[in-house]
């Protein structure tokens, strides 16, 4: 009797350490995002001096309050950058998933993303490797390893260049890294994104981005070749002085938002925040922006 | 405006760096990393290390400081059998310099295969007439075979290899070295990753002259794929780079330099300048509780260059 229960628990044993710890979900294929979910934000773009629900810390505010978007074309180095791994989810994230297996044992070791934007790539490893050296190079995608939880894939991506946050100047350092939770649930996918930054972020920013799955999808080329736009002093980098931004009210005046709501940092980021928002100067007798988004207008909004 | 307090930070903090040559660098470990063709970087305490390996042996871009110089070696050694041919200095701050003369001893050279230690003519300048306090070099470590000219090429490892002097930059005896072949550019502390640059205005340098050192990497590098890549790009200090990184730095440095010269041109002084804080925005990417240069340091660098006398 003993004998055949330690061979029945003997085979518990095998069974479990046999057991696949891997790939309980496909996520390759091709995925359409979707973007009811912070759409001015990610398809136009976000207005110049609009920081608010990001908890930003005052050295990201003066950044972003000097930035001139001519640098993107001015700095020939800029102009074919890929989004960081971090924002490319949420840009315009057309992304085919497609899956690594080893060759020899079939397992899955990897997942590797390609989005339609200036080609960004990035590979999750799923096969327990470690993060290199702090001495490595660092890349826009980053260095990306998986585990999973249940049916959840964890992502954590370290070895990030320097990006933004948003598109409007935002920074995002290379000290940051970042955290994904992958969810599929039948023919849609939900990745949320945990960014934290020591350098611009008081606390984590927190954000979802949604995608349905494509079939038909074909991520085409996306060939990008830098070139002179303007002649100019090598050593010109587009910036606006500190305190000379012209731009930066135009959010303000627009929309009838609160200055320092627009200012951002991690009280705009909670409900509560509304309680204590003092009233804009002025509040617009009509909507001017981004008015009518929705269905009803074939899924986007009119912009002035 | 008063340049003493400017030169006295820049010498003090050289000898910040000689005194650094003192400490105790036993609990220092070695880290190689691959990368790319020939081409090594290994990283400790002090500037990092280049190392191109070959059939022809080894070449070597900056020293550290002399007591690292046996591990250095034997660093050296796993990567290759061959003798040390070739010690280049980027510029001539002990932490670049201090091994030498350690390393040219541990090297064995011999009339066939001889050592040649090379540098801009600056570097060779101030390493033979240190000012008080600084280190002494021993004539071993001294770069005798020391060169004027804008450039200087000489093939090794079947790659060309490129040394551009960028005048007046870090110092006043920077060298830039590109391997050609393996399409790496090592810069020396005109580029250093996570950290403002230390702009020795004492011994020559300058903001217009790091600006255009940064754009002549900038020249020389050549991206791949996603802007990223291609060419890597060994810093004088921290990790691993590529353009990319060097555009970032760059930009910063130009906007400082642009804030810091329109406040000198609102008439302000140093004291109001750095109260004012014109790197606040950089400051937490570029400065942290290990720091060399601060960034007050940095501002006053920069306020010294634009202001100096011609």
């Amino acid at each position: 009797m003993m004998r055949r229960r330690a061979r029945a628990g003997l085979q518990l044993v095998v069974t479990l350490l046999a057991a696949p710890a891997h790939a309980q979900v496909d996520f390759s294929g091709s995925w359409a995002p979707l973007f009811h979910e912070d759409q001015p934000e990610r398809l136009p773009g976000p207005e110049l001096g609009d920081y608010s629900g990001i908890p930003v810390n005052d050295a990201a505010r003066l950044r972003a309050d000097s930035y001139d978007a001519d640098r993107i074309s001015v700095v020939t180095e800029y102009q074919c950058r890929p989004h960081g791994g971090d924002y490319s989810m949420r840009g315009l994230a057309n992304m085919r998933v497609d899956q690594v297996l080893d060759p020899l044992t079939q397992r899955l070791i990897a997942i590797e993303l390609r989005m339609n934007f200036q080609e960004m790539e990035r590979t999750i490893w799923l096969d327990g490797r470690e993060h290199p050296s702090a001495l490595a190079a660092h890349t826009f995608a980053g260095f990306s390893t998986g585990t999973w939880q249940g049916n959840m894939l964890d992502v954590v991506t370290t070895h990030l260049k320097p990006n933004y946050l948003r598109r409007n100047g935002l920074p995002r350092s290379d000290q940051a890294t970042f955290t994904e939770h992958w969810v599929r649930h039948g023919d849609y996918l939900t990745v949320t994104t945990l960014i934290r930054d020591p350098a611009f972020l008081t606390e984590p920013l927190v954000r979802s981005q949604n995608w349905l799955l494509a079939p038909a999808q074909r991520l085409g080329r996306d060939v990008c070749v830098y070139v002179p736009e303007l002649p100019g002093a090598p050593d010109y980098v587009p910036s606006h002085l500190p305190g000379t931004n012209p731009f930066l009210r135009e959010v303000i005046d627009w929309y009838g938002l609160p200055e320092d709501g627009v200012r951002g940092g991690s009280d705009t980021l909670y409900p509560q925040y509304q309680r204590r928002m003092r009233l804009p100067d002025a509040i617009p007798l009509q909507c001017g922006r981004y008015c009518r988004c929705g269905e009803h207008n074939r899924g986007f909004c009119d912009v002035q | 405006m008063s340049k003493a307090p400017s030169l006295l930070a820049f010498a003090t903090a050289v000898l910040a760096l000689s005194r650094a040559a003192a400490q105790d660098f036993s609990a220092v470990e070695l880290q190689v990393l691959p990368v790319q063709g020939n081409v090594y970087m290994i990283a400790g305490a002090g500037g990092n290390i280049t190392v191109q390996v070959g059939a022809e042996g080894v070449l070597v871009v900056d020293t550290q400081f002399a007591p690292l110089a046996e591990k250095i070696m034997a660093e050296i050694k796993r990567l290759s059998s061959r003798p040390i041919r070739f010690i280049i200095n980027t510029h001539g701050h002990p932490d670049h310099v201090g091994g030498n003369a350690a390393l040219a001893e541990m090297t064995a050279p011999t009339p066939l295969e001889p050592l040649q230690m090379i540098a801009h003519e600056n570097v060779l300048n101030r390493l033979s007439h240190p000012q008080p306090g600084e280190p002494e070099t021993p004539p071993r470590g001294l770069p005798y075979d020391s060169y004027f000219t804008p450039t200087k090429d000489f093939h090794m490892n079947g790659e060309a290899v490129f040394l551009y002097h960028a005048p007046r930059a870090h110092t006043d005896g920077d060298t830039i070295v590109l391997f050609r072949g393996s399409d790496v550019v090592s810069t020396g502390d005109l580029f250093v990753a996570g950290g403002y640059p230390f702009i020795d205005v004492a011994r020559g340098g300058s903001v217009q002259g790091l600006i255009a050192g940064l754009n002549h990497v900038l020249h020389l590098t050549v991206p791949a794929k996603t802007q990223e890549r291609g060419t890597f790009v060994i810093p004088g200090h921290g990790r691993l780079c590529d353009e990319a990184d060097v555009v970032e730095f760059r930009d910063m440095v130009v906007i400082v330099r642009d804030r810091v010269a329109d406040m000198i041109d609102k008439g302000m002084t140093l004291r109001q300048i750095q109260a004012a804080r014109p790197t606040l925005d950089y400051d937490t990417e570029y400065v942290n509780e290990n720091s060399f240069v601060t960034a007050a340091a940095f501002v006053e660098a920069v306020y010294s260059s634009l202001t100096e006398q011609p």
